[in-house]
């Protein structure tokens, strides 16, 4: 329980560092520290609070959170290491920290290089993951999941709700990697109205930055299908699982609050905070997508987990979906 | 678990790699550009005198906030300065040959021309310098600023300046015009250079008044450029000795 309030912990954390992050390109502070792993010279730990200026706050700040997330996630791949039984959560623990290192050094390489276009999509497309990553080590171990969500009777093996959810979460990630180009090729105001554009459905004139702002917009409308059909369906016929209709319901409130916060973005010709909140809104538009794919995909992943990297495990554990005896133990 | 020590240890080398100090040591100053004779005969020079002029009203300036660094804002009220006006004429006009000088060589001054940020400002806003002529950048400010170009033909560079009264020293190889800058620390900081590979160019001053001296005769093509309102060019014809009056007018 304590390595999933962690890993729970860690997911958070990590979400901060995402809306840290939007704060920096949202505020064009990117290069406000030209030097890495270095600030101005000094150690990155050791730069004087009262030199934290202007547009320093934001890239420093952006760069202390993500030092301090780096370190929760070593911890955290160290953690599953030593305790998790399941091979395969342990390499979700190995894989985030691959990820997140990284995702410091592409951090790193956009400032020496001075903000490319596709190091820095990289850079926020790979946060996303890195996101992901967390959210799923907080899901699999926790207790609901190791149950199995039993308490209310054996959990569903829907594929339909499988392919859309699924479907639903690719599109989610899509879409945020459309925003993330949009973003950083500076189209967020290339179409300047909403929900028109030039006052047409249809924008009148075309051109690279047009078009990616529309492509954006013509995604959130299939994403909000897509999470529409993924929820329709939760609700039509799983109705008595929580664990199911819960994040369907956060589901559709975050798209409808990603959706205003887009419009404002737009409004309000890209305003610093309500553009990252747009970020980070997205991101957790993406958790939650991600948290309802996996626990609808439940029933595949084998029965009950218990027991520890330590000890013995229940019987119940299913060697062709990674519960099998780690390494060197019986 | 030794695997994840080595991976522990790595990072903690990495993040160490650098640890220490916020004096940056200064570039190296460029080797001295090799010296040209000057192909300008000065019995026969003349050159362009004028002024820029503005029809329509500007905007009216603004007071830029400044809070985001409290010893900005301890400097006083700063004003946008997009369009500066006195006496009716456009100050801040780049105005140089843009063509006409043909294969001729300009000798390189050594003199560096300085570029200060003071009081959060770029002083000057506009200015010109010759390709190969050093560029000194000085932090006359008691905070930091970062110096960054974004030039299309030359090498983008982005510099900190973390003390007062650091100076470093770049050089532009290219003939490029306009180099943009920015202070990333501070948004509202923007100066812009025009590089050369002559000396024939100048900044409207009070009245938009500028003047470009020692031209050799011949026809050129003259543009003049403004940071909001773009670019204008005239042709105009110097005789041996002659001064010639010449007008730009931006409409708003």
């Amino acid at each position: 329980m304590l390595l999933h309030v962690y890993a729970a912990l860690v997911a958070v954390s990590t979400a901060i560092l995402i809306f840290a992050g939007g704060l920096v390109t949202s505020t064009g502070s990117g290069l406000s520290v030209p030097d890495w792993p270095t600030t101005y010279g000094w150690f990155m730990f050791t730069f004087p609070l009262d030199k934290m200026v202007g547009g320093i706050r934001f890239e420093h700040t952006h760069r202390l959170i993500a030092s301090t997330v780096g370190f929760l996630i070593l911890v955290l791949a160290v953690w599953l290491h030593l305790a998790e039984p399941r091979r395969w959560v342990r390499r979700l623990g190995y894989v985030a920290l691959g990820a997140v290192i990284t995702q410091g050094i592409l951090g790193g390489i956009t400032v020496l290089w001075y903000l490319p276009d596709p190091i820095s999509i990289a850079h926020a497309s790979l946060a996303q993951l890195v996101f992901c990553l967390t959210i799923s080590i907080a899901l699999t171990t926790s207790p609901g999941w190791k149950n199995a969500y039993s308490r209310r009777g054996p959990v569903p093996d829907d594929r339909i709700l499988q392919a859309v959810a699924t479907a639903t979460t690719v599109l989610v990630y899509m879409q945020i990697l459309v925003g993330a180009t949009m973003r950083h090729t500076d189209a967020g105001l290339a179409i300047p109205d909403f929900p028109l554009a030039f006052g047409h459905l249809l924008p009148p004139t075309w051109d690279p930055k047009i078009a990616i702002h529309f492509a954006h917009r013509v995604g959130a409308v299939i994403v909000t299908l897509f999470a529409l059909a993924t929820t329709g369906h939760v609700f039509f016929h799983h109705r008595t699982r929580p664990e199911l209709w819960r994040p369907s319901t956060l589901l559709l409130l975050l798209i409808a609050l990603q959706i205003t916060l887009g419009a404002l973005t737009v409004l309000s010709q890209k305003h610093y905070i309500i553009n990252s909140l747009h970020v980070v809104t997205g991101a957790s538009v993406l958790a939650t997508s991600l948290v309802l794919t996996l626990r609808s995909r439940r029933a595949r992943f084998g029965s009950r987990v218990s027991g520890s990297r330590e000890g013995t495990y229940a019987t119940e554990q299913d060697p062709a979906y990674g519960y099998g005896p780690a390494r060197g133990r019986a | 678990m030794a695997l994840f020590l080595r991976v522990f240890l790595a990072v903690i080398v990495l993040s160490s790699a650098a640890c220490g100090g916020g004096n940056e040591s200064k570039e190296a100053a460029p080797a001295p550009a090799a010296v040209a004779a000057n192909p300008v005969d000065p019995a026969t020079a003349g050159g362009l005198k004028g002024s820029i002029k503005l029809e329509g009203s500007p905007p009216a300036t603004q007071t830029i906030n400044r809070r985001s660094d409290p010893y900005c804002e301890q400097q006083g009220e700063a004003k946008t300065e997009n369009f500066v006006v006195s006496d009716g004429g456009l100050q801040n006009v780049f105005v140089y040959v843009k063509d006409g000088l043909g294969d001729m060589k300009f000798p390189v001054p050594t003199t560096p021309v300085v570029l200060d940020q003071k009081g959060c400002t770029y002083a000057p806003r506009v200015f010109g310098i010759q390709a190969g002529q050093p560029l000194e950048i000085l932090n006359s400010d008691d905070t930091l600023h970062n110096i960054h170009a974004l030039p299309m033909n030359n090498r983008e560079f982005n510099r900190g300046q973390a003390v007062k009264g650091l100076r470093q020293t770049h050089v532009f190889t290219t003939a490029e015009v306009m180099v943009p800058f920015k202070c990333d620390v501070h948004r509202w900081m923007n100066a812009w250079v025009g590089v050369l590979d002559h000396p024939f160019y100048a900044v409207s001053g009070q009245g938009g008044a500028f003047d470009i001296q020692k031209l050799p005769p011949g026809t050129y093509t003259i543009e003049a450029w403004h940071e909001k309102l773009g670019t204008q060019t005239q042709m105009v014809t110097v005789g041996p000795k002659e001064t010639k009056e010449i007008s730009f007018t931006f409409k708003l």
